[in-house]
């Protein structure tokens, strides 16, 4: 295990659904949920996935634990390809991934007692024997602050916040290295969320976990995240480090996103310059040409709709997808070098190309 | 639309020949005699069986003789073993009676079933609701032949009180009237069945739309509780009532109410399948699934292009 | 000085359930003016949601039980008839709620449930009907009305429809548009479109909004005046300025702090309330943030706190027993936890 590669990392990684009809249910279309990711993850770090919806994000979780099959491209987990491996072999890695999901009310089995869904990965993977089974879950449920007592309870007897907090239980059975949080605090109370977030940072430090933290809520990434990752449409278009993200975002889309975010503080709400996207986002299934945000993107040209811009580092290990970077200097914007997760965007020109010199273009506010 | 009911038409089509061949399968595996003794008759030799097995075909392999059924039937000259009559014919003769059953009854069990389903659901909770309740699943539980059987006895000629006739089938051209006193006991018998079933479906599907957001914005609105009801309540509950009734009706019109038909005696598709079951005589059952299996798949198809009407979101595949 | 158009008085509502009396509204006032936005804010059982129903009547039931007044233009529509009420529902008071999703019929077009909500109260034919409601969705914002009004709700994404369920609301040009957590379902760029559209209904169609929401910042940018609700009961109620700059409440200062700020360095952990709201089937005694509060103490727990006010239009409410005082000490630290020290 080396301490110097990601843990986890997709490279190139593509999800499509069919989109099937006729009798002999052709594929007609696809919904290209996942389209060439190429994302690293390392050991002890957070990364926060956001995006709206349609972006993939969800889908990007999943398929990287397997959950969902990969269409095109690899999934490595320290070190060693995963994307084809067959049951037998994915198994044993299962225990080193877990999942935490959005619905407190859904992703709990009704039926069983909550001392049974804890203990459920740990039967499954057999990691241990009765007793001590029910030692760990008891063990479990105390360090997500919920009372050991509660073992035979079900999980309509609890709120909503603790039944999160028996989904994160069981996501720690296993003692997994990575777990991929998808948005586990957006159905709670916002008094509830604090709480869980509080509780993810705590148990990240006590049990040297590495999260992907998927979320919709920009504050809410910005406080567990050390990197963010932002997605549209299924492609990758920015990823920094996670202050600077909100300082300095490059790519339009980031900036409308942090934008629209509304800010508890009325002066500064009303001083604020608001961008207001016009439209939707479009569909999945037939995304638009070129770089896909260029439909709603205020500061869109002919080649935003022709060519698609390369994921290009800016410095800083922050990475950005856009013609029209923002926030960038004329030096940087020079010297700008195609990252080498895209190395087929080697063959494309890494300066844009009707860049005339005016490296800044509109900074936000 | 071309392409959904041309793609229909080929399914129904294999639907068919899956059905036909399933049957013939059946009857080749299923020990029931030698068909050709049975023609034979009672002081049949072995050379007179043997001289019907060649000219019937039977020593030919099971391929061969299936093919050749399959052309006598869409060729109308599928003929009974037993006693040598056209199936296709029988099952025209029976057609009248099947029908008037069936569409009689289909019109009385939707319309009260729906009927029972409004009351309970309106008065959910309450003991109109219970009792509505209890009385369907009385319906549902008693079985058709039992029902049939009680009602011939007690309501009819012969019986305790003669209100009614005792069964048989008088064709609406001889005399409507007597078409339709004859009928009567026969749609009761066979829509209080459905009448329970469809309230109690109903019912639910009431209960579960009236909580739906919708509605709650229907009433914001300011619309008045009847509209609410029509507009929005029971056009969102009735189209699962439409995929139902779609197929029970097509069952019953496609000779499915053989119990009804036989204990009234209306000699309808539906009996002639039960007595041709009984005598274990392959060319009518054939023709009487196929029959059966073509309504099936028709109304399927049409219930499949309703829907889409009814509800915008599904497109007809 | 504005024209006062809804006057809430003391409302109660309870709920009667299998397992017991539902308090869900316990004692709530609250005034709205021409003009103004007023936001609810509260989070999981905390009653908003069943006091915003309850102006339009859409709680009752045989289960339901009411106190108080409601009076709209001096009528009390609490006590009015079912059938009085309908007349105000959709027309002078009209609501929208959380999920556009489910909230329009898919079986009928878009432009047909408009038109229903118009022609319930108005008697016009279909030209003229059409006409307005193509009007309305052009004045919300939706592309190509003409044709859009033709299309079914599944047709519509989830901010087009949020959209028709305001054209729908306004159809009737209503005075009061409450809106019961609009934007929640809805992408955050989305949901910037529809506050934006929300702001501008005060001028364009001079309607008073009573906004509901969990969320402070969409208050922080379009209410004028906000009331904090937890269990049933308003626990601090002033304007937007009042509220944000000068809060008086622990509930609202732990509001306050569990917020991840944009727009602040990043706390180490998050300023959280501990435990989760109250069964409103068990209120607790005395106070009912009491289980909760960092800064409880004796009196807390004998009686539920009377008003404090602090004279103003509209006056400045809250109650808790702590004094002005010693609400300035321990404000900032509640929000701000170790950062403020």
């Amino acid at each position: 295990m080396s301490s110097n590669g990601p843990l986890v990392e997709t490279i190139h990684l593509k999800k499509y659904f069919p989109i099937k009809q006729g009798l002999l249910q052709r594929e007609v279309a696809r919904v290209h949920a996942v389209d060439d990711v190429t994302l690293q993850v390392f050991e002890g770090e957070t990364v926060g996935l956001v995006g709206e919806s349609g972006c993939g994000k969800s889908t990007l979780g999943r398929t990287i634990v397997r959950l969902l099959e990969p269409t095109e491209g690899d999934v490595q987990f320290e070190g060693h390809s995963i994307a084809k491996l067959g049951r037998r072999a994915l198994q044993p890695l299962r225990r080193e991934m877990q999942m935490v999901f959005q619905d407190p009310y859904a992703s709990l089995n009704p039926r069983k007692r909550v001392g049974s869904i804890i203990d459920g990965p740990m039967k499954i993977h057999r990691t241990a024997g009765k007793k001590d089974r029910r030692k760990r879950v008891q063990e479990l449920l105390e360090i997500v602050g919920l009372s050991p007592e509660h073992y035979n309870r079900f999980p309509h007897e609890f709120s909503g916040g603790q039944r999160q907090r028996i989904g994160v239980a069981r996501a720690l059975a296993l003692r997994p290295k990575l777990i991929v949080a998808d948005e586990p605090v957006s159905a709670l109370d916002v008094s509830i969320q604090a709480q869980m977030i509080n509780l993810l940072e705590e148990l990240q430090n006590d049990f040297k976990l590495t999260y992907l933290f998927i979320a919709h809520d920009l504050g809410v990434v910005r406080h567990v995240s050390d990197r963010i990752a932002v997605m549209y449409l299924g492609k990758l278009v920015e990823l920094s480090p996670a202050e600077e993200l909100y300082t300095r975002p490059i790519m339009p889309y980031t900036e409308a996103l942090l934008s629209a975010v509304p800010i508890p503080d009325p002066d500064l709400s009303e001083q604020r310059h608001r961008i207001v996207l016009e439209g939707d986002v479009p569909s999945p299934i037939y995304p638009p040409s070129g770089c896909r945000f260029h439909p709603r993107c205020r500061y869109a040209t002919e080649i935003c709709s022709q060519v698609e811009p390369p994921l290009a580092d800016y410095g800083n290990g922050h990475l950005a997808a856009c013609h029209h970077p923002l926030n960038v200097d004329a030096q940087t914007l020079q010297r700008v070098a195609v990252a080498p997760e895209t190395p087929r965007a080697a063959d494309e020109t890494a300066l844009p190309e009707d860049s005339s010199g005016d490296s800044t273009p509109v900074p936000s506010g | 639309m071309l392409t959904f009911i041309a793609r229909r038409v080929i399914g129904m089509i294999f639907v068919l020949i899956a059905v036909s061949f399933l049957v013939f399968v059946i009857f080749i595996v299923v020990p029931g005699g030698d068909p050709a003794t049975r023609i034979a008759g009672k002081n049949a030799n072995d050379q007179l069986i043997e001289n019907i097995r060649h000219t019937w075909g039977f020593d030919q392999p099971f391929y061969e003789q299936y093919w050749i059924m399959m052309k006598k039937t869409f060729s109308g000259e599928l003929v009974s073993y037993t006693n040598q009559t056209n199936v296709a014919q029988e099952i025209k003769a029976g057609i009248p009676a099947t029908f008037s059953l069936a569409i009689g009854a289909a019109m009385i069990w939707l319309f009260w079933g729906i009927v029972v389903g409004i009351v309970a659901a309106v008065n959910a909770g309450r003991s109109t609701d219970r009792l509505v309740t209890i009385l369907a699943l009385v319906g549902i539980s008693m079985p058709v032949f039992w029902l049939g059987i009680i009602v011939r006895y007690y309501l009819a000629e012969g019986g305790l009180v003669t209100w009614f006739p005792d069964g048989e089938y008088v064709p609406f051209t001889t005399s409507p009237s007597q078409w339709f006193y004859h009928l009567i006991l026969p749609w009761g018998v066979l829509a209080v069945l459905f009448i329970g079933f469809y309230g109690r479906v109903l019912r639910s599907n009431i209960l579960d739309t009236i909580n739906e957001d919708y509605v709650r914005t229907a009433r914001a609105k300011g619309l008045n509780p009847r509209r609410v009801m029509l507009s929005h309540v029971l056009r969102n509950s009735l189209i699962p009532i439409v995929t139902l009734f779609g197929l029970d009706f097509a069952a019953v019109l496609g000779g499915g109410a053989i119990l009804t038909e036989t204990v009234f005696d209306l000699h309808g598709v539906g009996q002639y399948a039960a007595q041709s079951i009984g005598s274990f005589d392959l060319p009518p059952i054939m023709g009487v699934t196929l029959f059966g299996a073509f309504f099936i798949v028709l109304f399927n198809t049409i219930v499949d292009f309703v829907y889409a009407f009814l509800d915008p979101r599904i497109r007809p595949t | 000085m504005a024209e006062k158009l809804l006057e809430v008085d003391d409302l109660h509502v309870q709920f009667a359930t299998e397992d017991g009396i539902v308090h869900a509204v316990d004692g709530v006032s609250f005034e709205l003016e021409r003009g103004k936005v007023l936001g609810i804010v509260g989070e999981s059982g905390s009653g908003k949601s069943v006091t915003a129903m309850t102006l339009l009547g859409l709680t009752r039931g045989v289960n339901a039980q009411f106190e108080g007044r409601i009076e709209y233009k001096g009528e009390d529509l609490l006590t009015m008839s079912e059938a009085e009420l309908r007349r105000f529902r959709g027309r002078e008071l009209a609501m929208i709620f959380q999920d556009p999703m489910t909230s329009l019929n898919p079986v009928y077009k878009v432009g047909k449930q408009i038109g229903e909500a118009i022609r319930t109260h108005e008697d016009i034919d279909s030209r003229t009907t059409r006409n307005r409601v193509v009007q309305l969705l052009r004045q919300v914002g939706i592309p190509h009305p003409e044709e859009r009004v033709d299309d079914y709700p599944h047709q519509f994404s989830g901010g087009m429809r949020q959209r028709a369920m305001i054209a729908m609301a306004l159809a009737n040009n209503p005075d009061v548009l409450i809106a019961d957590e609009p934007t929640t379902a809805l992408d955050v760029t989305i949901q910037a479109q529809i506050i934006e559209l929300i702001g501008r209904l005060k001028d364009e169609f001079n309607s008073s909004v009573i906004l509901i929401t969990h969320d402070l910042g969409v208050v922080a940018d379009v209410a004028d005046d906000i009331a904090v609700m937890y269990a049933g009961r308003i626990v601090e109620y002033g304007t937007k300025r009042q509220l944000f700059y000068d809060p008086q409440h622990p509930y609202t200062w732990g509001l306050l702090g569990s917020i991840p700020r944009l727009d602040r360095p990043k706390p180490d952990r998050l300023a959280s309330i501990p435990g989760s709201p109250p069964s409103l089937i068990n209120l607790p005694q005395g106070c009912k943030f009491r289980p909760r509060c960092p800064h409880a103490f004796a009196k807390c727990i004998e009686h539920p706190p009377l008003e404090n006010r602090v004279a103003g239009t509209p006056p400045h409410l809250d109650r808790c027993w702590l004094t002005v005082e010693e609400k300035r000490d321990l404000r900032d630290l509640t929000i701000h936890g170790e950062a403020a020290a």
